[in-house]
C-alpha cells in the first residue's frame, strides 16, 4: 500500500505525512484568517470523527486537522466540501493569502484587507512555482499581519493632505503623528514627506477631518522567515489602485517563475540574479 | 495665545493606558451637553491616543495646548448625553 501512496500529490492536496506512518495532517484553506460558524463546525466534526478531536492553528491562520488515515482521505474531503471547507496547499506553490481583520472591522485599517486577501487568493492560490510563495495582507502600519515577512508583503497607508481652511488649529495632529512628520509653521501645519509614513493617524485624529487620506498599497518583496530571515523591501512608491497592485504581482511573480531555481526562495533568486533586474521589471508595471 | 474657558477639568497624568481614556470618559459623562472638559495629559501614548478615542466618542475636540511640563491640556466640548 505504502508504495503506492503520491506523497506529492497528496501534499499539493494540504495533506501533510505526519511522523506516525499511515497518517497525515490535513491542512485547511483559511483565506484571509477568517471561517464561518458553519466552517467551524465542520470542521469541529471532522476532527472528532476523523481526526483526534484536535486542531492545530498554523502560524499563518491555518488550521491543520491532525491524524487523518491514509484511508479516510477522499471521505474527509468530502465531508469538508459539504461544509464550506477546502483544503489548503504545502509545497512549491502560492499559499494561502493572510490577512488582518483590516477597515471593515478595525479604526486603525487603511484598507479592506479581507476583500484584497480573497482577490488575491482567487487570482494566485495554488499557483505553481519553483518554490513556495507567501502573499501577506496588514491593514495599517500597525502591522499586526506582519507583512514583510512575506515574499510579497501589502500594508494599507493613506497619502494625506490637510484642507488648510477646514483646520481649527487644534494642534492634535502633531502630536498624533508619531513619526514627527506634522509640526505648525507659520501658524499652519506643516508635513515633511521624508518623515510621513501614511500611517493615517493625523486623518484618523483630527476632529474635524481638515485631513484627507487617499488609502493606497505599500508592497514589499522577498520577506524570508525561516531558516534565513529577511525583511521584504519596499521598492516603490505607495500604489493607489488594485489594477496597478496586481500588475506589479504579476511581475513579481512573472520574475521569480523566470529566473528562480527549483527549490530557491524568491529572496534568494534577488539576491543571485541581482535586484536590478527585478526593480526594471516592477517599475515598468508599476509606471503601467 | 488666549485660555479657553472651560466648566470641569481632569488630570490624568496619573493613569496609565487605557485608564487614562476610562478616566476621561467617566469625566466627560458627568458634563451636560455643550460644556467644556478640560483634560490633562501626559506626553507619549496618551496624547498620541486619548484626542483619536474622545472624536470617535463623538465628542468635539477644541485644541490640544503644551504645557511645556511634559504635560498638554486637551479641551473637549461634550456632544450628546
Ligand atoms: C488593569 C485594570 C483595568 C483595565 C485594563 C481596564 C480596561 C478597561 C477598558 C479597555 C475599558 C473600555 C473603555 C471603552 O472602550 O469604553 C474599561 C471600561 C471601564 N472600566 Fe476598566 N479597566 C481596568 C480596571 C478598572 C477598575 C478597577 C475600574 C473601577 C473601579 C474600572 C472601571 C471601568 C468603567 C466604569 C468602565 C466603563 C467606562 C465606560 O465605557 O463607560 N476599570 N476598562
Ligand atoms: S494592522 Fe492595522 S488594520 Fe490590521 S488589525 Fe492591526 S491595527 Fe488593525
Ligand atoms: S500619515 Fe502618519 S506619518 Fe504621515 S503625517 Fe499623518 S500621522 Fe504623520
Ligand atoms: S488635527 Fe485637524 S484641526 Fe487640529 S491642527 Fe491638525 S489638521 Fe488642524
Amino acid at each position: 500500500m505504502a508504495g503506492t501512496i503520491d506523497y506529492a500529490a497528496l501534499k499539493k492536496g494540504g495533506f501533510m505525512r505526519q511522523k506516525q506512518k499511515g497518517y497525515f495532517s490535513l491542512r485547511l484553506q483559511v483565506v484571509g484568517g477568517n471561517l464561518t460558524a458553519e466552517n467551524i463546525k465542520t470542521v469541529s466534526e471532522v476532527a472528532e470523527k476523523y481526526g483526534h478531536g484536535y486542531v492545530h492553528m498554523t502560524s499563518r491562520q491555518g488550521i491543520e486537522i491532525p491524524f487523518i488515515r491514509f484511508e479516510d482521505i477522499e471521505e474527509v474531503r468530502a465531508e469538508l466540501a459539504k461544509g464550506g471547507v477546502n483544503p489548503g496547499v504545502c509545497g512549491p506553490r502560492v499559499r494561502t493569502v493572510t490577512a488582518c481583520q483590516g477597515s471593515d472591522v478595525c479604526p486603525s485599517g487603511c484598507i479592506d484587507t479581507y476583500g484584497l486577501a480573497k482577490d488575491l487568493n482567487e487570482h494566485y492560490f495554488g499557483r505553481e512555482l519553483p518554490h513556495k510563495f507567501k502573499f501577506g495582507v496588514t491593514g495599517c502600519q500597525n502591522n499586526c499581519l506582519k507583512a514583510e515577512e512575506n515574499d510579497l508583503g501589502i500594508k494599507g497607508g493613506m497619502e494625506v493632505t490637510c484642507d488648510h481652511d477646514a483646520c481649527i488649529h487644534c494642534n492634535v495632529c502633531v502630536k498624533a503623528c508619531r513619526e514627527g512628520a506634522l509640526s505648525v509653521q507659520d501658524g499652519q501645519i506643516a508635513i515633511d514627506r521624508d518623515k510621513c509614513n501614511f500611517c493615517g493617524r493625523c486623518v484618523k485624529s483630527c476632529p474635524v477631518d481638515a485631513w484627507h487620506g487617499e488609502s493606497g498599497y505599500i508592497v514589499s518583496f522577498g520577506g524570508l522567515f525561516g531558516n534565513h530571515i529577511y525583511k521584504g523591501e519596499t521598492l516603490l512608491p505607495i500604489i493607489k489602485d488594485k489594477e496597478t497592485l496586481f500588475r506589479v504581482a504579476d511581475a513579481a511573480i512573472g520574475f521569480f517563475e523566470d529566473f528562480a531555481n527549483p527549490g530557491e526562495r524568491f529572496r534568494l533568486t534577488l539576491q543571485r540574479v541581482g535586484e536590478e533586474e527585478f526593480r526594471k521589471r516592477i517599475q515598468e508595471a508599476y509606471n503601467g | 495665545m488666549a485660555e479657553i474657558s472651560f466648566d470641569e477639568q481632569v488630570d490624568i497624568t496619573d493613569k496609565v493606558c487605557p485608564l487614562t481614556f476610562v478616566k476621561a470618559k467617566v469625566s466627560l459623562e458627568e458634563l451636560d451637553e455643550g460644556q467644556i472638559l478640560a483634560i490633562r495629559m501626559n506626553d507619549g501614548e496618551p496624547v498620541q491616543n486619548v484626542p483619536r478615542s474622545i472624536k470617535e466618542e463623538g465628542h468635539q475636540i477644541l485644541k490640544l495646548e503644551d504645557n511645556e511640563d511634559g504635560t498638554y491640556t486637551l479641551y473637549v466640548k461634550k456632544v450628546g448625553d
